[in-house]
Parts: structure tokens; C-alpha cells; sequence
């Protein structure tokens, strides 16, 4: 149960600016995820929260609290690593009970604690056994369980699933979800992986370069990306990009995707937002997720033809990859939509699902049309 | 241009049989998957059609001829591997040029540039070829160790999980290109993963391989819509299909207490089934037959997956994204009859397969 606040943090590694004026409120109990490519900062962050890092300029606040002058260990924060740290030579029972050596309390009640959490963890059968004895998902439980014995304010965890493989993450995500609810625990959460934040987080804090890009709701990241950054690195498979080339036709607009300009029909409202929007001037790029792309069998108003040029598929569902010019075009459509490489479709891109983005900037115009859900 | 036979062929490492009378066919220009868990034996098998190691039974066919005299060069077969061994020093171009300037190949320099050129043009990477290769990104440098197969022009392509030292998105444009290559060299190509997305998007057959055993071949489609027993059925899919207890009787099989009933397909002795059902195959709405708790919402962004608790049992169901969930809520919730697999508990065996 904590709130903590970042307030113009600055970090340099010898010359390295590896965070940049870094604001930041994680609220009381709330799951937030600092998401980013390998040397964005976001584990620097942590560490600093944690006190395992000092930072060169700025705040941090636990509960209001300035924590600089406080040793990592003062801060009642627990850290949970990618990689397991435990005790080798203690069993699974007597690591997670290792931070309360020092709390003096009785023998029962430290026994009644650790069996707490690892019921909670589903690792009762477990406690008699030595990490070597271990699988990995395993391991990583009793290392969450050794954080989570002493109730900490806040829970921080790097990369906690890096290790485990695909399936075992799938798992723990769910588990540490509900713990997390449970536990009533502050998390900030590290990972790299924008399908572990999107699932998990109530905020996810994206960084790059040391810099804070967005902050907000898996909602608001996924279609409401702040810029070209965002976009591309969460959603998979990745966001449609290419210039985008507009022209007046009739009473509505066309937009040229890529460089051989496939037109696309487009609302005129559009022209009018660019216009609005202090991102507008300059060349602009279009950003669409293969699910705003809507394929056709046999066409029909606002559908340019095209051509299947590859099919992968997915087992729920296909992503379909069309060309223009040199631009591709991915869709994700139904299993089976389309037959097989070669054959012909008709391509839309759903308005309401398109992005808008200064090509310089790489800052959204927060363009948005029609009454589309988002 | 080649087809590759594997007939009941076994390789131990001691004590561990990392391949089990493994046999394989693959056809001529096909984009075939070897796709298993870390032990599973599919770089063993790729190991031994390179002729970096040989079997200790059975025989391996490349082209219709048995290859167990013929060494490691002599199989025209390229390999790529996970990590790029490339020469750090060498120019992209040196780099593409080495494997041709063996001297056993006698190529003058105009075929050699001829094939370079070729090769660097199919792989986007003309820009670079006078770069060192420590100067490329992750993907550059793959794709030049691809390129370096390609210029020799091998009968087949052999490679182990070359994607998985680069970012996901990266990851995610090598596939297409890898699989446009394919399709446009017309090669056959082997392919070493345990990702199970990697497999279903490029794969035109899949192996699934487990403890150096053959468990099922067949197209993505298949490996996916039929899984023929319950590893391949968890392995492949993401999230892992539902696995859930059932009891049958008089045809039926019954779930959550008596909540769900589906008629069985097949029939069958056992009173306990498993029944698969993958999450886009659990319905959410109010007229569904079951009643459950939503124990956890996972935001995918293009959609949700849902995790539903009945009793003590979880099962995952993918639902719109506009869908309102909150964690704790009642819904309710039933199973696509047509699409549920019916497993042997005690074998794994899919009884409908």
C-alpha cells in the first residue's frame, strides 16, 4: 500500500543521459508496467525506487515521503529479479521465510506466514525442497513468496517471467494478477514484452531513449498511441506504417498509402483535423492495425483491389499480407479467408481505426473519425 | 532441389536417446517445421542432414540417395544458425563472397559476383555490402548469414532458430521475408523452433516433436484443428487450449457439474474424458449454459481473453475488446459443441483424431 511519485528524475551513466526528466505517479495499489526496448531506462527506474540506484537529479516519494536519504532495505519496498537469487543451500521453505529472520517474531507466527503465501502460491508441496530441485516457474514462485512474506508497501518485479518459456508465462500471468489483487501491493512492473504490460498493467509507462512516451490504460496505448513509438512497438503483429500522400477527390478525400499510392477513401472531416492539430503541418504518416484493414472478397464502395501476396497463418485467425508498390499491407482476417497466395482481394482501411502521425515529430494528430468504437 | 528422408533413424548421447527411430519426408521445396520443446531432438535431426553427426540407426535419404558415407560438404546442404558466425572483420560482401571462393569450387569472379549481387538484391541488403559486419544490426547481420547460404545455391536450407536473437518486431518482418524467399527460390528449407507462432506462419508442414519422438506432421491447419494427442494440443495455440474433466455416459459427456452436456462424437469405453476447447471456442453470453466467475481480464488490445473460474476449474475464452469485463463479475459462458476435441486422460490420445 503505497503511492509513489517521480518527480523530474534525471539519471546519467558517465556520460549516458539514461533518464531523462522522468515524471511519474504510481498510485496506491495500482499495477503499473514500464515498458520498453533493452536501454530505454526502465530498469534504472526501478532500481532507483527501489534504492538500488541513486539518481542525479529529482524526487522520489513513497507516501509523500522523500526516500533518498533511505537505504534500499529502510524503504520496505520488495524486488523480485528475472533471474530466481535464491538461497541454494536453504529449502524453498527457509528462503521465503529468510526475510523475517531479523523481525523477531515467534516461531509460529513466522510459520503461519509462510504458509500463507505459499498457499497462495500454490507451492505448499514444495517447501521441503531445494531450488536445484526446482522447475523454473517454481523457482520464480518462491522467489515471489519471499518478497511477498513481509507484506511490502510495494512490489517491484524486472523482467520476473524472462526466464520461464512461453507457456509457463502465460500461467504465471494470471497468477500474479490475482496476487497482485490480493496482496493489495503496489507493483511496478519491468518488462520488454508489450504483451505481458498490455495484459497485465492498469497503467503501462512507456520509455525510450530514457524518455517517458506515454502513459495510460492498455486501451489508451493500444488505440490511442501519443506517437510513431508507441504505435509500432505494442500490438502484434505490428502496426501498418507508410507515408501518407492526401488528395482531394469529390466531396471526399483519398489517402495514398505508401509510395505507389494505393488511394484509400477517407472522410473530408479529415482534412479539417489535420488542419486543427498542432502536429499537422509537414509530411504526415498513416498508421493502421491489421484488424482496421478490411479485406473483401469481391469489393464494393471504398475497396481498392489488390493481391494476396502471402498468408500466415495463426491457428485463430490469419494475417494476410497485401503490396502496394513497395509498401505491405498486413490484415488479420478470419482462419481460411483467403485461399492462397495470388489470389485477388479488395482492400479497406477503416477510418475510425487509422492514425495519423507527423512524419518528423512522429507525434499523433490525434486524428479521430467516424463514430468507430475507439 | 531436394527431398529428405529420414527412415527409423536413432541417435543417442549416452545414456539419452535424443532421437527415438524418427521418420520424416520431405518433399521437394516444401518449408518444412521441426517445432518441440528445448530436448525435444529437432537440432539433432537437423544436425544429422547436415552431416555434423551421424545416426547410430536408420538411414538418412537427401535427393533419393542414402547419405551416410557423404561428408558434411559433399551434402550441398547450407545451415543457418541462431547466432550469425560471421567474420567480424570482412566486409557483408567479403563475407557473402567466402563460402565461394573455396577451393574446391573453381568459380570465376564474374559468376561469384553474379551470385553475390543476386543474393544481396534478394535479401534487401545492397546498401551494406561494403560494411563491416560488427557495424550491422541484429537483423542485417542475419540476413547476411542468410545470404551466405544462399550464394552457394545447397540443394536444401537447414535452419536453427534463426529469429530467436531479435526483437519481436523484427522477428515478426524476417518471417514474412523468410518465407517469401522461400516461396521465391523454391528451395527446401528446414526449420528449427520451439515457437509455435514461427511454425503455424511459415511452416507448409509442421513436426511436432517431443522427447525425440515423431507425435504429429501435418499443415498448421491440422497440427492446429486436429492435434493428435494432448501435447501437441497445448503446444501449439496461444493461450494453450483448454484442457477440462469430463464424464461420459450414454454418449454424452458432461462438464461443470452437469452444467454443459456434449454429445460424443466417437465412441468410447472410458467413463473420463479431457475435453479441449480452445478460448475462441468458449462463448461468453447471457444464454450460455454454464455460470462462472471472471478470475482475471487480459487486454490483447484487437481483443480481450478472459479467464473464467467454475468451481476449481480456469479456462480462458477470447472475447471482443469492446466486451465490458471486470475481474469478479458473474458471466456466463458455454462451449462450441462442434469444435471440442475429446482426449484419453490416461494415453493423451485425441479420441476423435
Amino acid at each position: 500500500m503505497a503511492e509513489i511519485i517521480l518527480k523530474d528524475i534525471e539519471k546519467f551513466f558517465g556520460s549516458a543521459y539514461v533518464i531523462r526528466k522522468l515524471n511519474l505517479t504510481i498510485r496506491h495499489r495500482e499495477f503499473v508496467v514500464l515498458l520498453g526496448p533493452s536501454g530505454c531506462g526502465k530498469t534504472t527506474t526501478l532500481r532507483a525506487i527501489a534504492g538500488l540506484e541513486e539518481i542525479d537529479r529529482g524526487d522520489i516519494l513513497i507516501d509523500g515521503k522523500p526516500v533518498q536519504g533511505l537505504e534500499a532495505g529502510d524503504r520496505d519496498i520488495a524486488f523480485v529479479f528475472q533471474l530466481f537469487a535464491l538461497y541454494p543451500h536453504l529449502t524453498a521453505y527457509e528462503n521465503i521465510a529468510f526475510p523475517l529472520r531479523a523481525t523477531r517474531e515467534s516461531k509460529d507466527n513466522i510459520d503461519k506466514k509462510v504458509r500463507a503465501v505459499a498457499r497462495s502460491l500454490q507451492i505448499e508441496h514444495l517447501l521441503d525442497k531445494r531450488p536445484s530441485s526446482l522447475a523454473g516457474g517454481d523457482m520464480q514462485r518462491v522467489a515471489i513468496g519471499r518478497a511477498l512474506v513481509r507484506r511490502p508497501k510495494a512490489m517491484l518485479m524486472d523482467e520476473p517471467m524472462g526466464a520461464l518459456d512461453a507457456k509457463l508465462r502465460e500461467e504465471m500471468r494470471t497468477e500474479l494478477k490475482r496476487l497482485h489483487l490480493e496482496n493489495e501491493a503496489t507493483t511496478v512492473y519491468v518488462t520488454h514484452d508489450q504483451v505481458e504490460a498490455m495484459s497485465m498493467a492498469d497503467r503501462i509507462a512507456i520509455m525510450n531513449d530514457g524518455i517517458l512516451q506515454q502513459v495510460g490504460t492498455p486501451d489508451e496505448v493500444y488505440h490511442h498511441p501519443a506517437n510513431l513509438f508507441v504505435a509500432q512497438f505494442v500490438g502484434s503483429p505490428v502496426i501498418n506504417i507508410a507515408p501518407a500522400a492526401i488528395k482531394t477527390k469529390g466531396v471526399a478525400l483519398e489517402v495514398g498509402f505508401g509510395d505507389d499510392a494505393a488511394g484509400f477513401d477517407f472522410p473530408q472531416e479529415l482534412a479539417a483535423q489535420i488542419k486543427a492539430s498542432p502536429a499537422g503541418s509537414g509530411d504526415l504518416t498513416l498508421g493502421i492495425r491489421p484488424e482496421g484493414v478490411l479485406l473483401s472478397h469481391s469489393g464494393g464502395e471504398g475497396f481498392v483491389p489488390s493481391k494476396v501476396h502471402l498468408i500466415e497463418p495463426l491457428g485463430a485467425y490469419d494475417i494476410v499480407d497485401l503490396r502496394f508498390g513497395n509498401t505491405l499491407l498486413r490484415a488479420r482476417t478470419k482462419s481460411g479467408f483467403a485461399g492462397k497466395a495470388g489470389e485477388n482481394v479488395w482492400a479497406r482501411l477503416d477510418p475510425s481505426q487509422t492514425h495519423f502521425f507527423n512524419s518528423k515529430s512522429g507525434d499523433s494528430l490525434h486524428v479521430r473519425l467516424g463514430n468507430g468504437a475507439n | 532441389m531436394a527431398q529428405i528422408k529420414f527412415q527409423s533413424v536413432t541417435k543417442k548421447f549416452g545414456s539419452n536417446t535424443a532421437l527415438d527411430a524418427l521418420s520424416l519426408d520431405v518433399a521437394d521445396g516444401e518449408f518444412f517445421v521441426l517445432l518441440g520443446p528445448t530436448g525435444a531432438g529437432k537440432t539433432t535431426a537437423l544436425r544429422l542432414i547436415a552431416g555434423l553427426d551421424t545416426p547410430d540407426s536408420g538411414t538418412i535419404e537427401i535427393a533419393g540417395e542414402d547419405v551416410h558415407d557423404r561428408t558434411a560438404a559433399e551434402r550441398d546442404v547450407a545451415l543457418v544458425f541462431q547466432y550469425y558466425s560471421l567474420y567480424p572483420r570482412y566486409t557483408v560482401r567479403q563475407n557473402l563472397e567466402f563460402p565461394l571462393r573455396s577451393r574446391t569450387r573453381n568459380f570465376t569472379q564474374a559468376e561469384i559476383d553474379q551470385r553475390v549481387d543476386q543474393a544481396s538484391k534478394t535479401l534487401r541488403i545492397t546498401h551494406l555490402m561494403d560494411r563491416k559486419t560488427d557495424r550491422l544490426s541484429g537483423g542485417e547481420m542475419q540476413r547476411v548469414s542468410i545470404g551466405r547460404a544462399i550464394v552457394r545455391e545447397p540443394r536444401a536450407f537447414l535452419m536453427d532458430e534463426p529469429l530467436s536473437n531479435l526483437d519481436a518486431k523484427l522477428r515478426e518482418a524476417l518471417r514474412s521475408e523468410l518465407k517469401e524467399l522461400q516461396i521465391r527460390l523454391k528451395a527446401t528449407f528446414v526449420f528449427v523452433t520451439h515457437d509455435q507462432v514461427e511454425a503455424m506462419s511459415m511452416g507448409d508442414k509442421v513436426a511436432v516433436l517431443n522427447k525425440g519422438k515423431l507425435v504429429q506432421v501435418g499443415t498448421p491447419w491440422e497440427i492446429y484443428n486436429r492435434p493428435r494427442d494432448l501435447f501437441v494440443a497445448s503446444f501449439v495455440g496461444s493461450p494453450s487450449m483448454n484442457l477440462l474433466p469430463g464424464t461420459v455416459s450414454g454418449g454424452e459427456c458432461s462438464l461443470f457439474g452437469g452444467a454443459q452436456k456434449l454429445k460424443m462424437p466417437v465412441k468410447s469405453g472410458a467413463s473420463h474424458v479431457t475435453v479441449g476447447i480452445r478460448s475462441e471456442d468458449v462463448e461468453v453470453g447471457p444464454d450460455g449454459p454454464v455460470e462462472a466467475v471472471i478470475h482475471d481480464v487480459e487486454n490483447h488490445g484487437v481483443e480481450k481473453i478472459v479467464t473464467l473460474r467454475v468451481n476449481d476449474v480456469l479456462l480462458k475464452a477470447t472475447v471482443s475488446s469492446k466486451m465490458q469485463t471486470s475481474v469478479d463479475a458473474n458471466v456466463r459462458f458455454g462451449l462450441d459443441p462442434d469444435k471440442a476435441h475429446f482426449f484419453d486422460p490416461a494415453s493423451g490420445v485425441n479420441l476423435s483424431a
